[in-house]
């Protein structure tokens, strides 16, 4: 490996892309962190050069060369069209941010190594589709669109680069829905509703991953000798049903042909920002095999998709404050600066 | 594998002891396999079987009623627990989405009386899957509806000797239908795709595959108990694969339960359905006609068949893979006509 390592996180101020920032920042066997995103950081991380960039602008390809990155570790991609402003300006971030943010590392001579923060929403949910994902498995009877085209589009893009930059490392991350105390995603907005809705007459197995396991993971993908494409997930899977009970809710079954009019009211009345194309997510689930990581690079969740649940459930959205003692601190002032802030995603 | 007790293919074919078995099954019902030569027991039961497990050869009263009994006492408390656990979501669940605690405990009960008492299910060497470690079961699939697969894996859950788990893989049409997809998740069926099967397999577990699919249960009367074309010979694959022994299971009964007397073509396109059957009740008494006929079930399981002895890449070689599986099918097809006989009546 390289005796420098210096890692530049797209998306620094969004919530992946912070947290990984601070466990990197007492890490001895990282040099320096950049940070690129559009606004600075909502808490101070040491030892980060911030850049206020566009990925999709081309001063990116600049800004790599320039701070010598080796390590490129893009996390912005991201599921919620509310945030950005809708489906079309969500499509530009993910695939055309990720076509140009590729496009401008090209000529990074330093590069060694890419990793891009995919999602499992590429394999997307269908009734015929295997119970466990491995990751040579391409979608088969369900079409893909939204987020899950996004996904599908910028790993193409990443490939292409992967072509034409044969000496970089690649290693894409396909991650399944993140849950934990400070993360916010719709999912998260949809588990904690009073009632929450489902289809009447459907129970989809679901897997999550824990924040912190999520973060570990992208810290190894860095350190460790490694390429590829990685399913990351936390063990074990809870039915939908089951989820609702442990986070102490109930079911609000709603039958299927209103249901996509229903996650539509909830969307314009800002409750929740589901989209329908995740709706097949809460008809049939998806469950993906993470033996790939394991193996490859120590891949050890902490949580179980269970234990991440209760997690999220015992300390989510200031509720109940996580004690100083068990959270570092700065992970207290996150917790504030998300519970005022509109949704975020990973 | 050591646990298995397994014979060649061939041997099955050759010439039969006439005698049965004169033991007993752990559930009180006689034996009914055939005898080896020069003995009164059949192979489980006697010989070595015997002197390891004296009490199967002598017939001995269930030890079910007394559980039963001491279950209902604490039934109140059972379904409190249950409940609350139920609540709070308090039950594991594996990845593929069973369920052990609602399978075990409400769903399998509930298929008892129609086991016991509606189809009266005899079963004939149960005891022939291994005990241990992973196996495939094939069996006949027949009866419009999928009783058969309940049937089965009721079956082995209660009167194999080591109550084991049938997992069944299951068309994609189960998942996609309201109520039943979850159902068949969490009673340990999985979706029929390669992915499930091999991976059901590797982790040890008992899978029940039904090559003929639609074309077996969703076929006419006047084609009762012919076995379908066995699939692409998949099953056969996976077996060799993952170096598992076959068991071959034959099902009588499914037939009569629902007699299809025709298939309503239209209606099933409609609906989306592979056939909508037209049986003497259905629609005709309406939902009533829903109910199955109560025909008499005998499910056999014969000795399994090794897998381990091929070359590594057996899987590749197609006429190998089509060789088997028209012996296994072969196996099945005679265990049918030989229990159709075993049975007698379809009813009384």
């Amino acid at each position: 490996m390289a005796e420098k390592r210096r890692v530049l996180i797209t998306g620094v101020s969004r919530f992946l892309g912070l947290r990984l920032a601070k466990l990197l920042e007492d890490d001895d066997s990282i040099d320096s962190i950049i940070g690129v995103d559009l606004e600075e950081p909502p808490i101070p991380v040491d030892r980060l050069e911030f850049v206020r960039v566009d990925i999709r602008n081309p001063l990116i390809a600049r800004v790599i060369e320039a701070t010598g990155a080796t390590v490129l570790v893009h996390t912005n991609i991201s599921s919620s069209p509310g945030l950005l402003g809708g489906r079309s300006q969500m499509k530009e971030n993910n695939v055309i941010g990720t076509m140009q943010l590729l496009a401008g590392a090209q000529r990074a001579r330093r590069l060694e190594k890419v990793i891009v923060k995919s999602s499992a929403a590429i394999y997307g949910s269908g009734p015929g589709e295997p119970s466990i994902l491995p990751e040579d498995h391409a979608a088969r009877q369900v079409e893909l669109s939204g987020y899950a085209k996004d996904c599908a589009e910028a790993e193409i893009y990443v490939r292409d680069f992967g072509r034409r930059r044969g000496d970089v490392d690649l290693v894409i991350f396909r991650t399944q829905n993140v849950i934990g105390p400070t993360v916010r995603t719709n999912i998260t907005d949809y588990l904690s509703l009073p009632a929450v809705p489902t289809a009447l007459g459907y129970d989809p197995r679901l897997q999550f991953l824990h924040e912190e396991d999520a973060v570990a993971a992208f810290r190894s993908a860095i350190v460790e000798d490694c390429r590829g494409i990685f399913n990351i997930a936390a063990d074990g899977v809870v039915y939908l049903s089951q989820a609702i009970r442990l986070m102490g809710k109930v079911e609000l079954p709603i039958v299927l042909p209103a249901a996509e009019g229903f996650a539509s009211l909830l969307r314009s009345f800002n409750v929740v920002d589901f989209p329908t194309d995740q709706l097949k997510l809460i008809l049939y689930g998806r469950v993906v095999d993470t033996g790939r990581a394991k193996e490859a690079f120590g891949f050890a969740p902490r949580y179980s998709t269970r234990a991440s649940l209760e997690d999220f459930r015992d300390h989510h959205r200031g509720e109940l404050a996580p004690e100083p003692s068990v959270r570092p601190h700065w992970e207290r002032e996150l917790f504030e600066y998300l519970r005022t802030r509109s949704k975020e995603s990973v | 594998m050591a646990d298995a007790e397994v014979i060649r293919l061939d041997s099955r074919t050759k010439s039969r002891p006439k005698a049965r078995c004169r033991a007993t099954t752990s559930t009180g019902r006689p034996c009914r396999n055939y005898a080896v030569d020069g003995d009164d027991y059949c192979r489980i039961h006697g010989g070595d079987a015997r002197r390891r497990h004296p009490s199967r050869s002598r017939p001995v009263a269930s030890e079910e009623p007394h559980a039963e009994v001491a279950a209902r006492g604490n039934l109140l408390e059972w379904a409190q627990d249950f409940l609350s656990r139920r609540l709070s979501g308090d039950y594991p669940v594996d990845d593929f989405g069973y369920d052990p605690e609602l399978a075990r405990e409400v769903l399998l009960p509930l298929a008892k009386p129609l086991y016991d008492n509606y189809f009266r299910v005899r079963t004939l060497g149960v005891d022939r899957i291994p005990a241990t470690g992973p196996a495939l079961l094939v069996a006949n699939h027949s009866g419009t509806i999928p009783l058969d697969a309940v049937m089965l894996q009721y079956a082995v859950a209660t009167e194999h000797p080591q109550k084991r788990t049938i997992r069944n893989v299951a068309a994609t049409l189960a998942f996609r239908t309201p109520f039943i997809g979850p159902l068949a998740r969490k009673s340990g069926n999985a979706v029929a795709c390669d992915e499930d099967a091999l991976e059901l397999l590797r982790r040890g577990e008992l899978l029940g595959v039904f090559p003929e699919g639609y074309k077996g249960v969703g076929k006419g009367w006047r084609e009762r108990y012919k076995l379908q074309r066995f699939g692409r010979g998949g099953f056969v694959e996976l077996a060799l694969k993952s170096r598992v022994p076959v068991v071959p299971v034959a099902i009588v009964g499914a037939e009569e339960a629902y007699p299809m007397i025709a298939d309503a073509r239209g209606l099933a396109r409609i609906f989306g359905f592979p056939y909508f059957p037209i049986t003497p009740t259905f629609p005709l008494l309406g939902p009533l006609g829903a109910l199955p006929l109560p025909s008499r079930w005998v499910i056999e399981f014969g000795e399994p068949i090794p897998m381990d002895d091929y070359p590594d890449d057996a899987a590749d070689d197609a006429m190998l893979v089509f060789d088997l599986s028209d012996r296994i099918r072969d196996t099945i097809q005679q265990m049918l006509y030989e229990n159709l006989k075993v049975r007698g009546g379809a009813f009384f």
